[in-house]
């Protein structure tokens, strides 16, 4: 299976199976569309018929047989035969947890999935019972896995902070005798940090998420406090001050959320990069299509062309040496994750769980609340492996929508949460962030093409 | 090759051989939480 498109002035090639990326000339771009295995000797005259009045058949035959050696060399038109391994490899050890520490929040986005912080399940904060039970259920169910990721998560989490520090003292106490290494993060909106807090995340997280939406104006509108009044004032130099003091070994992003109030969502992120950020999330709004600022199918032509001029700019500021990370354009053609990471995505209900204040297991955060998905409780010690194996049975070869996707090596079958809520079925593939993925991709992959002529010339 | 120019390793089947030892990232830990993303992870296999 290939892929190709247009962008940014050059023809694109991508080979689905392999990784392949090509950049091709407009007569190859052209020949794609009638040449295909199995290849000929020679170019067939029906193929040369149809493209006669645009190219010339000498140089069709030629490109013909460029395509033929790449076809020989299997990075074009090669085989999907990643399915047995899908197979192979279902189920995980737990290695990653979302621990709701809060469910409560003192800002009231209007976009909030976790409904302004509760999950629709009552206000409270996670007693430091749970969260030591947490920890233990991650070191039990880990398997082989050295590498344990927590995510301190809300509501805000940073309303809980005294529980946050004791659940990492616990979990450091416990590394050495089971030879494995925490990594946290924590995700906040920021409105309680502190030096003190600043000094601990910095110390102690390998990863912060910090929610700003960009642009005060947008920020403001979408994510007031209690009162109505915005917190971009408030959050914006806590947020410098904790990412100047913050080692250079750990990662950190600025995560905003556009929606159909600022389809000029470029502006968002050149305005986080001017405050003085260079690690930039930004994603589209997911949700009900009842709201004003829902994204819907109207909104995609004025999203996409917004990615464009996005990748657009984000080359021009590579170009001039200022370079930043903006979260869904960061792609590795060649060290990135290895096909069968590819296959499952997320691993959420599968190596990755989200535990409620009160202990509850659900498969990932955006299922928390939703009592079907409930998948036991550490109190109580359940843990519904049936169904964790059939969130690990759900990857790409069993989304119907996904099995012949030219994007299903790189989203990896989307969000599973968003197939349940939008679509109704886990395995059923979101369709309009599907659509918002496969641009993102494109201009990723874009992005790295222009790159790689760029380099090319240079040298 | 005059019309085609490949880019990239286009080793996503080496990677299958080696691959699936569990140690990367969760991609929804990293900075999405809501628009999963797997491609722009890293590859954390102690030996490649």
């Amino acid at each position: 299976m290939i892929h190709k498109y247009y962008l940014g002035g050059l023809y694109i090639v991508l080979d689905v199976n392999s990784g392949g990326v090509h950049i091709v000339d407009e007569l190859t771009y052209d020949l794609l569309d009638y040449a295909a295995p199995p290849f000929a000797e020679e170019c067939p005259q029906e193929i040369l018929d149809k493209l006669s009045d645009k190219h010339d058949p000498e140089e069709v035959r030629e490109c013909y047989r460029e395509l033929a050696g790449l076809y020989e060399d299997k990075i074009l038109f090669s085989a999907d035969d990643y399915e047995k391994y899908a197979k192979f490899t279902v189920a995980s050890p737990v290695k990653a947890m979302c621990l709701h520490i809060s469910h409560d929040c003192n800002l009231r986005c209007k976009y909030c999935f976790a409904s302004t912080g509760d999950f629709g399940t009552g206000r409270k904060l996670m007693p430091l019972e749970i969260g030591k039970k947490a920890i233990d259920f991650l070191l039990e169910n880990s398997g082989n896995r050295k590498n344990l990721e927590l995510d301190f998560f809300g509501g805000e989490p940073l309303m809980n902070f005294g529980v946050v520090k004791e659940v990492v003292e616990y979990a450091r106490s416990r590394e050495a005798e089971f030879g494995k290494t925490f990594r946290f993060t924590i995700t906040t909106n920021g409105m309680l940090l502190t030096d003190d807090k600043i000094d601990f995340i910095n110390k102690e997280m390998s990863n912060v998420v910090l929610s700003i939406d960009g642009r005060k104006e947008v920020n403001d509108r979408m994510r007031p406090g209690i009162g109505g009044k915005g917190s971009y004032d408030v959050i914006l130099p806590k947020f410098k001050k904790l990412v100047d003091a913050r080692s250079k070994d750990k990662d950190y992003y600025v995560r905003g959320t556009f929606t159909k109030y600022n389809l000029d969502f470029a502006e968002d992120v050149f305005s986080l990069r001017d405050a003085g950020f260079d690690q930039i999330s930004v994603e589209p709004v997911v949700c009900d299509a009842q709201y004003d600022y829902a994204l819907t199918e109207a909104e995609l032509p004025a999203v996409f062309a917004e990615y464009e001029e996005l990748a657009q700019r984000l080359l021009e500021n590579d170009r001039q040496g200022k370079h930043f990370n903006f979260f869904h354009f960061m792609i590795d053609l060649d060290q990135g994750p290895c096909a069968i990471k590819r296959l499952r995505g997320c691993g959420c209900g599968n190596e990755y769980v989200a535990i409620t204040p009160d202990g509850d297991i659900y498969p990932c955060h955006q299922f928390v609340g939703i009592e079907e998905y409930k998948m036991g409780n550490l109190m109580d010690g359940t843990f519904d492996m049936d169904m964790k194996q059939t969130f690990a049975e759900t990857h790409i070869y069993n989304k119907p929508s996904c099995r012949d996707c030219w994007a299903r090596f790189y989203c990896s079958g989307g969000c599973n949460a968003n197939n349940y809520m939008y679509m109704g079925d886990i395995h059923t593939a979101h369709t309009l962030s599907c659509e918002l993925e496969k641009k993102r991709v494109e201009c990723a992959i874009m992005i790295q093409a222009v790159k790689s002529l760029e380099r090319g010339q240079a040298e | 090759m005059k019309h085609i120019m490949t880019i990239n390793k286009a080793n996503l089947k080496e990677s299958a051989q080696k691959g699936g030892c569990g140690n990367c990232q969760a991609s929804c830990q990293s900075a999405c939480k809501t628009s999963c993303t797997v491609a722009n992870q890293k590859c954390e296999r102690d030996e490649k």
